[in-house]
């Protein structure tokens, strides 16, 4: 079944220089298999186009249960001289706990 | 066993140092580590310089210190901040200078060398080419515009300010994880080369450098965020420290917030980029063997970090003046709230060409709408808005044009689309920054290191 991200994880965002600097969470350990699977570069690629400009990091980390996730020129080129409301970019994480991926309906996050 | 508390203080300039009252009456702590420097603070502090030389550090130290020192004198704990920004000796001097009207002692040390603005020049004929850290581009065409360049050092100097007896320890720019990692090499007594010590040293301080969000504040999630207790409340988080670099990480009894697995991981990977190798100047972090063990009651034991021997350079971030905003608003209630913010823009966008103002790029966002949420904003509700305002933004060269921009916007208020909303002033022109990463070799800034102590 489609599942929006903030049902199952949930995510912070910061920036560094030009890069958005994202960290997505599962809330255990069932659902990190399928952030893993699910949350991809490209499909990170297609979620943030026409926002960020350059390509896509990933990482997983199995300890954390966490995807570390930075977005190469997704900031107008830096807090600084961005024009944006969202200069700092800390809304880039709720930008991505809308997105919808595919997971199993027995997740726990997704039981009552 | 010996351990070692060392508690959060702000988290940037302008945070509140209120809960590091509690960190000190009830935490148990030893020092305070405190961030006052983002990474673009020091282009506020060169302006505050630029109009008094005595300026140029972050003044939120004074009043801070002012508070909370009777408290910590008596208790032994001690202070390391990065509040000197561009001018240690200046902090150093208004601090003195408060102190000694309050009749108060204390030895107070400044670490000073890393401000690199005057020694571009020599950098470079010593063939550092302070290329872009990223794209690789030539320094020069951005040269004259710089407006300040330090670069980040690391915790040996600061615990060679607290081998020498300080109780405040005033940096300019270092690692904002060194604040942390100086006094647990000091008291501790770890080997600069002892990398897994050090690792564990820049995790903690990593964890502490943002004051609440380490404790549970920005708990970036949906409905989660809402049963964090107390935030009015909230604690500043605490590492309890031990030989092996080991730590139990909580906050102050009785304090609001949370410490969890769940929170602070938020804060572990938060603005690290490779989580596998995190710079630092002491120490090259890999994230993947942390072990978090959650004990429940805002206590979480932290353990197994690794790290890899430092680097042979030193980050620099540089700023350099790179055009002017300017900036107009306007709101608008039901009905056709959007729609009616969507005209406003049309009609401006026709007025600044109808002048042929050079404007490099222009920034339309909707607030109530998509001004935070970008392009992955929900348009269901789109065209119902109970009200919505129109923010656009420019950047231009041109300070005049960036000053005219926001003029532009109140004539709508009896000439646009009805049912408008207060304008609540004019914004002027604000200067921009480009922002200039880039590496030196760590010798070259290393050897004008300089950790002064005052006696007052």
């Amino acid at each position: 079944m489609l599942v929006p991200l903030w049902r199952i994880a949930h995510a912070r965002s910061g920036d560094k220089a030009d890069r958005a600097d994202i960290g997505l969470f599962a809330f255990d350990a069932a659902t990190y298999e399928v952030l893993k699977r699910e949350v991809t570069k490209d499909r990170l690629a297609r979620h943030f186009a026409g926002f960020n400009t350059g390509p896509v990091e990933l990482w997983p980390l199995d300890n954390l249960l966490a995807l570390k996730i930075v977005l190469n020129g997704a900031l107008q080129g830096g807090a600084a001289r961005s024009l944006r409301m969202d200069n700092l970019g800390k809304n880039v994480a709720a930008q991505l706990l809308r997105m919808q991926i595919d997971a199993p309906a027995d997740l726990p996050r997704l039981q009552g | 066993m010996k351990t070692i508390r060392v508690g959060a203080g702000l988290g940037f300039y302008g945070d509140s140092w209120r809960p590091i009252r509690a960190s000190i009456e009830s935490g148990g702590v030893q020092y305070i580590a405190s961030d006052h420097l983002s990474e673009l603070t020091l282009a506020i502090l060169q302006k505050d310089r630029q109009r008094d030389p005595s300026a140029g550090y972050a003044r939120d130290a004074v009043p801070m210190l002012t508070e909370l020192w009777p408290l910590a004198a008596k208790r032994g704990v001690k202070f390391v901040l990065n509040a000197g920004g561009l001018n240690p000796e200046g902090a150093r001097a208004a601090i003195a200078k408060a102190f000694r009207d309050k009749g108060w002692k204390a030895k107070i040390a400044t670490i000073t060398g890393d401000s690199v603005l005057e020694r571009v020049d020599e950098l470079r004929a010593a063939g550092e080419p302070l290329a872009h850290m990223d794209t690789g581009a030539d320094i020069a065409p951005v040269r004259e515009r710089l407006l300040f360049a330090s670069a980040y050092l690391g915790a040996q100097p600061i615990a060679e300010a607290l081998a020498q007896g300080a109780d405040i320890v005033l940096t300019g720019r270092v690692a904002d994880a060194a604040l942390t990692l100086g006094p647990l090499a000091h008291e501790f007594g770890w080997k600069w080369d002892d990398w897994n010590r050090m690792a564990a040293g820049l995790t903690l301080g990593h964890l502490l450098e943002c004051s609440g969000q380490g404790s549970g504040g920005n708990f970036g999630s949906a409905g989660e965020w809402a049963k964090v207790p107390d935030y009015a409340h909230l604690g500043y988080p605490i590492a309890e420290v031990s030989e092996d670099g080991s730590a139990l990480f909580t906050k102050p009894p009785g304090t609001g917030g949370r410490v969890s697995f769940d929170t602070i991981r938020q804060q572990l990977l938060y603005e690290v980029h490779n989580p596998h190798a995190y710079f630092s100047p002491d120490v090259v972090l890999d994230m993947g063997t942390l072990k978090f063990d959650d004990e429940g009651n805002d206590r979480v034991r932290i353990h197994g970090a690794s790290g890899a021997a430092r680097p042979k350079t030193l980050k620099v971030v540089a700023g350099y003046q790179d055009g002017w905003m300017g900036t107009g608003m306007i709101g608008f209630a039901w009905p056709e709230a959007y729609a009616k913010c969507e005209k406003s823009a049309q009609i401006i966008q026709t007025l600044v060409e109808e002048r042929g103002w050079a404007i490099d790029d222009t920034n339309v966002e909707y607030i109530g709408y998509n001004s935070l949420l970008g392009a992955n904003a929900d348009p269901t509700y789109r065209d119902q808005l109970n009200e919505c305002f129109l923010r656009m933004t420019i950047r231009t060269k041109d300070k005049k044009v960036a000053d005219a921009f926001g003029r532009l916007f109140p004539w709508l208020g009896l000439s646009g689309p009805p049912y408008v909303g207060s304008m609540k002033g004019i914004q002027p022109a604000k200067e921009l920054l480009g922002i200039w990463p880039t590496l030196v070799s760590r010798d070259l800034v290393e050897k004008k290191i300089k950790v002064e102590i005052e006696s007052i």
